[in-house]
C-alpha cells in the first residue's frame, strides 16, 4: 500500500526537522495534499494512527490534512481553470495543450511542537 | 509549551537527502546504479538476465532484486553466475534509498562495474522514491498497450529511459511505437526510447550501448 510507504517517510523527515529545531515531542502535524497527488487521505490518517503508537516522537500526536485544489493552465488562451471536473482539456477554449499549475503535491506544512529549551509539562 | 513551526517540507525531502548522498558515493567509488521499474511482469528479469549474459567479460553487472516477499528472481539471476541478492521490502511498494544502501552493503561491490536494482513491480510509488541510482529505466511490454504514457506520467518524467519490450508479441498486439515515443516525449523530451525483445534479442543491442555510454558518463562527470 502506497500510503504506509508515505507515513514512514513523512516519520523519517520529522525525525530530521526535530533535530534541526531542537524539537523534544511533536504534539500535531498539518500536511498539504493536492487534490491530484494520488493520495487517499483517509488510508493516510488510518497509517498514520497505526504508526504514530510506534514512535515517541509522535505518539499521540494528530494528523491534519488540508486540501489544495488542483490548477491546470491552457497555453492556448492562457486561461486558468480546476483541474478535477475538466482534465487535460480547457473548458474555455477546449484546448489540450496544457499544464498542471498546482494540486500534485504533497507536503508537510506545519507541526507544533515542544523543544528541548521548553521546561517540562509534567515538572 | 507547545510552538508551531512552519516546515513546507515535501514528503519525500528526507529520502531524497539520502538518495544524492548516496549517488555521490557510488560515483566517487565507480559504481554505476541502474533502477528498473515497471508493473508487474512486465519483463524486468528476464532483460537484466539477458543484459548480463550479452555483456559478460566486458563489465562486471551484480544485481538486486527487491520483491515484497518472493526470492524466485534473484535465484534466476543466480544461475548466470552473476553476484544477486533478494531484498524483501516487507510490504512496502517501492525501495527508497535507505533500503539501497542496505542491499548494496549486502553486494560484492568492490569487485563489480555495474548494479541494476529490479524495483518493486508497481508504476506509482517508485517514481516518487528516489532510490540514489545514476540512471532509472521503465519497462513497459507491448501486451500492456501504447496507452501507459497517459496513465501514469510521473514515472515518465523521471525516467531517463524507456525501453519497450515483448516487441516479438507486436503482431498479435495493436501496439503503435510511433505513439508510444509521441506520449513519452511529450511528458520527457529527453527519454531515450529502445523497443526489444529480451527473447530474440532484437534491439537489445542499442540498449546495451546506451547503458554503456551512460556509465562512461557518469564516471566522469
Ligand atoms: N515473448 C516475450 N516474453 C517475454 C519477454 N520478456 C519477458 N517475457 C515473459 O514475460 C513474463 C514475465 O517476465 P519477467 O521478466 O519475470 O517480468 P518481471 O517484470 O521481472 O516480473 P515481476 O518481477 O514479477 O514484476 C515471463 O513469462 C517472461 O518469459 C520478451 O521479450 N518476449
Ligand atoms: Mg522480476
Ligand atoms: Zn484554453
Amino acid at each position: 500500500m502506497h500510503e504506509l510507504g508515505i507515513v514512514k517517510h513523512v516519520i523519517q523527515t520529522l525525525h530530521d526537522v526535530a533535530k534541526e529545531h531542537d524539537v523534544r515531542r511533536i504534539g500535531s502535524v498539518t500536511l498539504e495534499v493536492g487534490e491530484v497527488s494520488g493520495v487517499v487521505t483517509e488510508q493516510l490518517v488510518d497509517c498514520w494512527n497505526y504508526f504514530r503508537e510506534k514512535d515517541e516522537l509522535v505518539r499521540g500526536a494528530p494528523l491534519y490534512i488540508e486540501t489544495v485544489e488542483a490548477v491546470t493552465f491552457c497555453t492556448a488562451c492562457e486561461g486558468t481553470y480546476k483541474t478535477v471536473p475538466n482534465g487535460k482539456t480547457c473548458p474555455l477554449c477546449g484546448s489540450t495543450e496544457t499544464y498542471l499549475l498546482q494540486g500534485n503535491a504533497f507536503s508537510i506544512k506545519q507541526i507544533e511542537a515542544e523543544l528541548n529549551t521548553d521546561p517540562p509539562q509534567n515538572a | 509549551m507547545i510552538r508551531t513551526i512552519e516546515l513546507k517540507e515535501t514528503v519525500t525531502a528526507s529520502n531524497d537527502r539520502d538518495a544524492a548522498e548516496l549517488r555521490r558515493e557510488l560515483t566517487a567509488r565507480g559504481l554505476f546504479l541502474v533502477n528498473l521499474t515497471s508493473a508487474p511482469g512486465s519483463g524486468k528479469t528476464t532483460l537484466i538476465s539477458r543484459t548480463v549474459s550479452d555483456l559478460i567479460g566486458r563489465v562486471r553487472i551484480g544485481v538486486m532484486e527487491a520483491d515484497i516477499a518472493s526470492d524466485v528472481d534473484a535465484k534466476k539471476i543466480a544461475a548466470l553466475g552473476a553476484a544477486s541478492i533478494q531484498l524483501h521490502t516487507d510490504g512496502m511498494c517501492h525501495m527508497d534509498a535507505g533500503m539501497t544502501r542496505a542491499g548494496l552493503a549486502g553486494m560484492p561491490t568492490g569487485d563489480l562495474d555495474v548494479v541494476f536494482l529490479e524495483n518493486v513491480g508497481n508504476l506509482i510509488c517508485p517514481a516518487e522514491f528516489d532510490t540514489g541510482a545514476h540512471v532509472n529505466v521503465m519497462i513497459l511490454s507491448v501486451p500492456e498497450g501504447d496507452d501507459k504514457p497517459l496513465k501514469y506520467p510521473l514515472m515518465f518524467q523521471k525516467s531517463d529511459a524507456l525501453v519497450v519490450t515483448k516487441t516479438d508479441a507486436a503482431p498479435y498486439f495493436d501496439f503503435d511505437f510511433a505513439a508510444v515515443t509521441r506520449r513519452a516525449r511529450a511528458l520527457n523530451p529527453g527519454i531515450a526510447v529502445f523497443p526489444v525483445s529480451a527473447k530474440t534479442g532484437e534491439g537489445m543491442r542499442a540498449w546495451e550501448d546506451w547503458l554503456l555510454a551512460e556509465r562512461k558518463r557518469g564516471r566522469h562527470a
